[in-house]
């Protein structure tokens, strides 16, 4: 090792040889690279889940404008949306279809556990609207009290939910009503329910008494091939009298979801901050390290100084410990978050786990980060006068 | 300045302290060393033979008078002028001062590697021909930890040397050392003055060194007041 890196620095490595001098030190100052590191994992793997977990049920349909009610910051937030805008949007010549979605929050009771469903209501007539692999069951929806359900619902037995076919509906008890799930799909739990239900309008309506068909909570809107969203959704806004109405391209409108879970959201906001303070932990604790180490060799430093070694030199070797540091933590660091990530993700359904990109992101900052701390603790070299070693 | 001289010192003047607490620590100072002498500073303790050292050594700024260290004027240079300076220097201080986590031989590379380009081999030969100058051929992978305190020194002493210093300061340097250890290392810097033309300023209170030297310069209260010995001033 102590050779390889001579051969890359063209020198003496003396930052790794007086790292690993002190093996205790040094073990612990890996421990807390490293600890830090899987700070960071799994805060950002929360993150990155609640991202996933935000942008999932946006999946299920296609639609180039949305249009929601000014407080629905995400689907199943706010109020609701007078069905006469649906009416007045299709006045447009690019808008060539509509409809309205409802979602609402259904509760199964299954005894022992309780399976929350966040729910939506569609028109099954409307198949433009839905997905490909959710759209396959959609024709089932058009009897009375059927629903498709999220095959990875949490706390829904995977047999359970692979016998459901048309022929054998799973027949389950919501809101007072007697629902027939006849078919499944992809989705998966979040941070807000178990899992996602599809149902018409009209049994939505029926589970839900107090909504009004004239109501509903989003509208979606389709445009004729190659017409402009962003030109659209310009004229639609001036189209649409209620200036309050959030008029916004679907992809926005699912941005804007993520942006407001991950910076307005306690949950979001708190990954936020799990990950600020992982970065902090770390870069104290190299910081702490490398501080202690340039103040443990002044002497030595400063007989480098009196043989005629400069300032870069001095940087150099801060920088190599930095690099060291931050390497060796990078690599158990990495290990511990993934399996922590995965032991999370099989406890809690949420889809966790470390991707290379997290890898990769993780890797360059604790790079970075020690570096800087690596350049904070040179400024103690200014201790290390050669004067005062006669 | 004679083709010869490595260091030409001319009425230095050196204070320490700010305000009230300023003190004259170098008084008018003139001194000249010359390629290959060997010369010893002597005086009592607080006289200012660190601080001599230091001035020539390019560790401190000249605040008055004019050094001259291997054609160059120390007064008013700038800090990358001082530090390649100090690279054609050797210094051995009176601590060994050798880095805890590199072997003997590593800390004398150090002594090499200093001048930027000097490739890996020709560092390790240079450092394992410095060694065995001083006897430690069979030390050469021990860590400082592992050595006795002579052999420290004579460590310091090869790292000095290795990179063919033109003036080679030592304060004290023997002050740690057995008499045979001592003995050895001032005929080594002797015998590096007659063969190489290294020049020698050692600063010691060891009589046993003084009769081996070219020059006795004798400091007291900042003050050059006696010159014994070989030539001029
Ligand atoms: N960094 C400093 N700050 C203030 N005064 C200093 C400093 N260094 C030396 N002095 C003063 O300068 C004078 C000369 O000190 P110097 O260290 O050069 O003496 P010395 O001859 O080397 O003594 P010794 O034999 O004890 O090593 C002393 O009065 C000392 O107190
Ligand atoms: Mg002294």
């Amino acid at each position: 090792m102590t050779r390889l890196l001579q051969r890359l620095m063209g020198r003496l490595p003396i930052g790794w040889l007086q790292l690993t001098h002190k093996r205790g030190r040094f073990a612990a100052a890996l421990a807390g690279v490293a600890f830090a590191n899987v700070l960071v994992f799994v805060q950002l793997g929360l993150m990155n889940s609640l991202a996933a977990a935000t942008l999932k049920p946006y999946e299920f349909f296609q639609a180039d404008i949305m249009i929601s009610a000014s407080d629905a910051n995400a689907l199943a937030e706010g109020g609701n949306v007078a069905r006469q805008w649906l009416l007045q949007a299709l006045a447009d010549p690019d808008v060539v279809e509509g409809m309205g979605l409802f979602v609402g929050n259904v509760p199964w009771d299954r005894g022992g556990n309780s399976i929350s469903f966040t729910t939506f209501g569609i028109d099954p007539s409307q198949p433009g609207f839905v997905a490909q692999g959710v759209s396959d069951g959609l024709h089932l929806l058009e009897v009375q009290d059927a629903v498709i359900l999220d095959r990875l619902a949490r706390g829904l037995p995977v047999e359970e939910a692979a016998g459901i076919r048309p022929q054998t509906p799973l027949r389950f008890e919501a809101q007072d009503r007697t629902l027939s799930a006849m078919g499944t799909f992809v989705g998966g739990g979040g941070f807000g329910g178990d899992g996602f239900m599809l149902t018409s309008d009209q049994t939505f309506l029926s589970l839900f008494p107090s909504r009004s068909s004239a109501a509903p909570d989003h509208i979606l809107l389709r445009l004729r091939p190659g017409a402009e969203v962003a030109a659209t959704v310009t004229r639609l806004r001036a189209l649409i009298s209620d200036q309050s109405l959030r008029i916004r391209s679907y992809e926005d409108a699912a941005l804007e979801d993520l942006t407001y879970q991950q910076t307005q959201r306690p949950t979001g906001v708190i990954f936020g901050f799990g990950v600020l303070i992982g970065v902090l932990v770390g870069l104290v604790i190299v910081y702490q390290v490398l501080s202690a180490d340039v103040a443990d060799h002044l002497r030595e430093y400063a007989t480098f100084k009196a043989m005629g070694y400069g300032p870069r030199f001095f940087l150099g070797i801060v920088l190599e410990e930095a690099l060291v540091l931050g390497l060796f933590g990078f690599v158990p660091g990495v290990l511990i978050g993934a399996g922590i990530l995965a032991l999370m993700g099989a406890v809690t359904t949420l889809p966790l786990g470390m991707t290379p990109d997290m890898a990769v992101t993780v890797f360059v900052g604790t790079v970075v980060f020690s570096a800087l701390s690596g350049v904070i603790a040179t400024r103690r070299l200014a201790a290390a006068d050669p004067a005062d070693l006669f | 300045m004679t083709e010869d001289s490595i260091v030409e010192v001319r009425g230095l003047n050196h204070w320490f302290g700010t305000g009230d607490a300023r003190k004259q620590a170098m008084f008018d100072i003139d001194l000249t060393l010359e390629r290959g002498s060997f010369t010893v500073l002597m005086g009592p303790s607080g006289s200012g033979k660190t601080t001599l050292l230091t001035l020539v050594g390019c560790l401190r700024a000249v605040q008055e008078g004019s050094v001259r260290l291997l054609g160059h004027e120390l007064h008013g240079a700038g800090a990358a002028e001082l530090t390649s300076l100090r690279q054609r220097l050797g210094f051995i201080f009176q601590a060994h001062n050798l880095h805890e986590s590199l072997t003997a031989s590593q800390n004398v590379i150090m002594g090499v590697q200093v001048r930027p380009g000097v490739p890996d081999a020709l560092a390790e030969a240079a450092a394992a021909r410095a060694l065995d100058l001083v006897g430690l051929s069979d030390r050469m992978d021990y860590l400082p930890a592992n050595l006795s305190g002579g052999q420290k020194q004579r460590v310091a002493v090869a790292r000095a040397l290795v990179g063919n210093p033109a003036l080679v300061l030592a304060d004290e340097p023997t002050a740690a050392l057995d008499k045979d250890s001592a003995a050895e290392v001032v005929d080594l810097l002797k015998r590096m003055g007659a063969t190489r033309g290294t020049t020698t300023l050692l600063v010691t209170h060891d009589n046993r060194i003084l009769d081996r030297a070219d020059r006795i310069l004798t400091l007291e209260d900042g003050r050059i007041v006696k010159r014994e010995g070989a030539q001029g001033r």
